[in-house]
């Protein structure tokens, strides 16, 4: 037992487990160690394509102007809106599932940690392989949603494409298995007494979110294989002369495309549901019509694909039938942010940076959720369809929406990540700079579209009335670009020098605040049992939710919560020495994911006649794949 | 002080809920089902949205082809040349009947690994005898579904033969995706069958592996399922 009594290892700068250095982060199986893998590989693309957004819009501050040629424009266009869904905001969102379903819930890991492991470096591999065409001058170019026949050998003969095509294929098989994973663990690994409607709402709509993957990413996958398929091997989905339908795309890609807008905006609303109550000492107002109006969002997404198609000629029954559809969705998500606002009405509200994020999420998204309504109803559409209109909407909704919501979930679980919290004078820059930047970028695209500037166009005449506002949103960008340095200095500089937090230094009253910062590596030394849906108010404030129904079944029972242990920071002993058996590490997931990515990465040397090469790589990496998976699934977990 | 906290945690851990129930820590789950048998069924859940975009897109194109050969009438290019319907319902149907019976083969798999160890009568008849061996059942499902992907490889060569390619028209770029992304399903199936074959042979597969056989017998009627639809949609409704 001697061991037991060891030195505490409270400070450690890597506190996830015992194991430091490249290798342990290469075969880590810990859901923390991926989550922060997922939150920095996210950031460098967010960075990425925030460049990309820069030149679009330095080349637009002027009419006329020639500081990229069209065909990079094309490019820069194509790959910031591809960047900032797939390589940014979703795997943003993937860090925090990581990072804290398990915490939320009660659980020492995901349900396959490896498969875990899996996904991430499927999208690492796949987001390399989808960037870096750029520094070639050979990247996609055909907008983010690549719309077929555009898409097609006919009218994209170069590689461009084929990059984009094969990338996307990619990432959804990363996207699917960590869904498989985050609905197995949220249903199958919570503490004893976290039932369902007891969970924190970040895993509430999270679990919406995994089930909106798992349904919305299969049309997509069989989109991209038609144009695979059309692109290789010479089949006829896409080519009108063969009289194929010039909208099979358009409505596979948006029957993703739509529930994908979900994918990307509820992981933000479940974090700021988190942030919201903290920061008014008052539990989340509605929280049961909180979790029915995710679910009927995430239900509703899958039905409302075609207004983006109003104008194509669907007819006025398609067009009825889905403008209503479409405003309909404003019902639940109105009922959100009402009932944020009701979390803060008369709370003690305390201004921290992650608070600021949080509510300017609630105005911004508002903002860009009354402009949706606005071209929900098919004549407004009409005149607003593929201008900067729409460009303006959508910003609002994913940058003040999303990114708002991502930005301040990271101020707000720095602190369980590393120990340590972020800097708030740095943050109160990096906010009011990307609050007044923001506006001053997207709001004035509102008018710039309603006086007809058209979206994807590389350069403009003057005198049409859209100078001053393409000058002031290339100014706003400029601002968000600086106060994005004040955070990459502050994120960057805090993890080693910010001040040092303790296990729960918001007062929040959820599961992973229970434990050590950062958690160690099994998380709970003891599974905890669960008894309301804030365990940790129950226990250290019950006047704060006395008189508060906040979970039927327990509601005389508020004083067994002390079967929460809350640790002490001084507390940190290994799974060793608590005899909790942790999976091990592997890189067999990595060279899996190496394997699959070898197998895709052969197609485009079809195109340019190297068919040796293109066979070499598909069946060695097929045989990568395979042999990986054998070695994979015939080695012990634990 | 510290090493007292250290032993409570330590009592404590060994008597949390999951030892309650007499499993280990990492066994603990919320249903008591497998972690296993939720992700295959959120697995299926998917694949169902995949083919149901298969079989959709199949169906919106279905007649819409410009030239032929057709599936299921005649069709006369510009030189004169007849082309037959493509379709050989007999054949396909023999292939659809051994698939079926495969799912049938999988039932008894399974039954016979749950029934593994237990006691034989001395007078039980052969059928009874052939019932509790697994490694019969599990070759049969894999004999089965590769017999399957053989009719289907003579089907396809056949249609290239008389003038049906990927290439051709809508109905051959639907049809072989279609049937060909079925077919890449079935031919898992069977690398996973013989897989467990493989550990069957090697270490013996008893009622604990119960589960694993369970989830691959899951995956396996899923695809028959699928075939069915696929069968009805393209083969038997004209």
């Amino acid at each position: 037992m001697a061991t037991i009594a060891a030195p505490t290892q409270a400070g450690k700068p890597d506190a996830y487990s015992n194991t430091t250095g490249i290798w342990s982060w290469i075969a880590t199986t810990d859901h923390k160690r991926i989550g922060t893998l997922y939150l920095w590989t996210a950031l460098f693309f967010f960075l990425v394509g925030g460049l990309e957004a820069v030149i679009i819009r330095t080349q637009l501050m002027r009419p006329n102007m020639g500081f990229v040629s069209a065909d990079t424009y094309n490019q820069l266009f194509t790959m910031h809106g591809t960047t900032m869904v797939f390589l940014a905001i979703m795997p943003l969102s993937a860090a925090f599932f990581n990072f804290l379903i398990p915490l939320q819930i009660g659980a020492r890991d995901v349900a396959f940690p490896r498969l875990n492991a899996f996904s991430y470096w499927v999208y690492l591999l796949g987001g390399i392989f989808l960037t870096v065409p750029i520094l070639f001058h050979v990247a996609p170019n055909g907008g983010w949603f690549g719309y077929a026949p555009l898409t097609s050998n006919q009218f994209s003969p170069g590689n461009n494409i084929d990059f984009w095509v094969i990338g996307l294929q990619v990432l959804g098989v990363s996207s699917l298995a960590a869904a498989f994973n985050f609905i197995t663990t949220i249903i199958n690994m919570r503490a004893p007494g976290m039932t369902l409607m007891r969970m924190p709402m970040f895993t509430w709509m999270s679990f919406v979110v995994q089930f909106l993957l798992i349904l919305a990413f299969p049309p997509i996958t069989v989109a991209l294989v038609f144009l695979i398929m059309d692109r290789f091997f010479g089949t006829t989905f896409y080519a009108i002369a063969a009289g194929a339908d010039p909208l099979l795309w358009q409505h596979l890609f948006w029957v993703f495309g739509h529930p994908e807008v979900y994918i990307l905006i509820l992981p933000a609303f479940g974090l700021v549901s988190e942030i919201l109550p903290t920061f008014s000492k008052k539990p989340l107002f509605g929280y049961n019509v909180m979790v029915y109006s995710g679910i009927m969002i995430g239900f509703l997404g899958f039905g409302v694909w075609a207004h983006h198609m109003f104008a194509v000629g669907m007819g006025a029954v398609a067009d009825t039938i889905f403008s209503m559809m479409t405003m309909l969705i404003a019902i639940p998500t109105g009922v959100k942010i009402f009932n944020w606002i009701a979390t803060m009405w008369a709370g003690e509200i305390r201004f921290t940076v992650a608070m600021k994020f949080a509510i300017a999420l609630i105005g911004m998204f508002t903002i860009g959720g009354i402009s949706g309504v606005m071209h929900s109803s098919p004549p407004a559409d009409l005149q607003q369809t593929d201008t900067y209109f729409i460009v303006a909407h959508f910003h609002y909704v994913l940058f003040g929406g999303s990114i708002m919501g991502i930005l301040g979930g990271i101020y707000f679980y720095f602190p369980k990540m590393t120990g340590r919290f972020m800097d708030e004078r740095l943050g109160n820059w990096h906010f009011w700079g990307t609050f007044v930047g923001m506006n001053l970028t997207f709001f004035p695209m509102h008018f710039s579209g309603l006086y007809g500037m058209p979206r994807r166009v590389y350069r403009y005449d003057a005198g049409q009335g859209w100078d001053l506002f393409n000058l002031m949103s290339t100014y706003g960008t400029y601002l968000i670009a600086v106060s994005t340095l004040f955070f990459v200095w502050n994120f960057v500089r805090s993890r080693t020098r910010g001040a040092v937090a303790g296990s729960d230094p918001w007062g929040a009253g959820t599961l992973e605040w229970s434990i050590p910062s950062p958690p160690p590596e099994y998380n709970f030394a003891q599974l905890p049992e669960v008894s309301s849906r804030y365990p940790l108010w129950d226990l250290k404030d019950p006047a704060k939710t006395a008189g508060i129904d906040h979970s039927h079944a327990d509601a005389m029972t508020i004083t067994d919560a002390h079967a929460v242990p809350v640790h002490e920071e001084t507390e940190r002993f290994t799974a060793k020495e608590l005899g909790i058996p942790m999976p091990l590490p592997t890189a067999k997931p990595l060279f899996t994911a190496v394997g699959l990515m070898t197998m895709f990465s052969g197609l485009p040397f079809l195109r340019n006649d190297m068919f040796a090469v293109a066979m070499t790589l598909t069946i060695g990496g097929a045989c990568m794949l395979i042999g990986g998976l054998y070695a994979w699934l015939t080695s012990p977990l634990e | 002080m510290a090493s007292h906290a250290a032993a409570a945690l330590h009592s404590a851990s060994g008597a949390d809920a999951g030892h309650q129930n007499g499993h280990e820590h990492h066994h603990y789950t919320t249903t008591g089902l497998d972690n296993r048998k939720i992700a295959i069924w959120a697995f299926l859940g998917s694949e169902c949205m995949l083919f149901a975009s298969l079989i959709s897109t199949y169906l919106i194109y279905k007649g819409k082809s410009i030239v032929g050969p057709y599936p299921t009438t005649e069709w006369v290019n510009e030189a004169g040349k007849v082309f037959k319907p493509i379709l050989d319902i007999p054949t396909t149907s023999a292939s659809t009947a051994v698939l079926l019976m495969s799912s049938f083969a999988m039932v008894l798999a399974l039954q016979a690994v749950q029934l593994k160890g237990k006691e034989i009568a001395a007078t039980a008849s052969w059928w009874e005898r052939i019932q509790r061996s697994s490694q019969f059942w599990l070759a049969a499902t894999a004999f089965l579904g590769a017999t399957f992907l053989g009719f289907q490889a003579y089907e396809f060569t056949s249609f290239v033969h008389e003038g049906l390619t990927l290439k051709t028209n809508l109905f051959g770029s639907t049809f072989f995706t279609l049937t060909g992304f079925h077919g890449a399903h079935v031919t898992v199936g069977v690398l996973w069958l013989m897989s467990l074959l493989w550990i069957d042979r090697t270490r013996g597969l008893g009622p604990k592996d119960e589960l694993v056989v369970d989830i691959c017998a899951l995956y396996w009627h899923f695809v028959d399922v699928v075939w069915i639809v696929i069968f009805t949609l393209v083969y038997l409704i004209s």
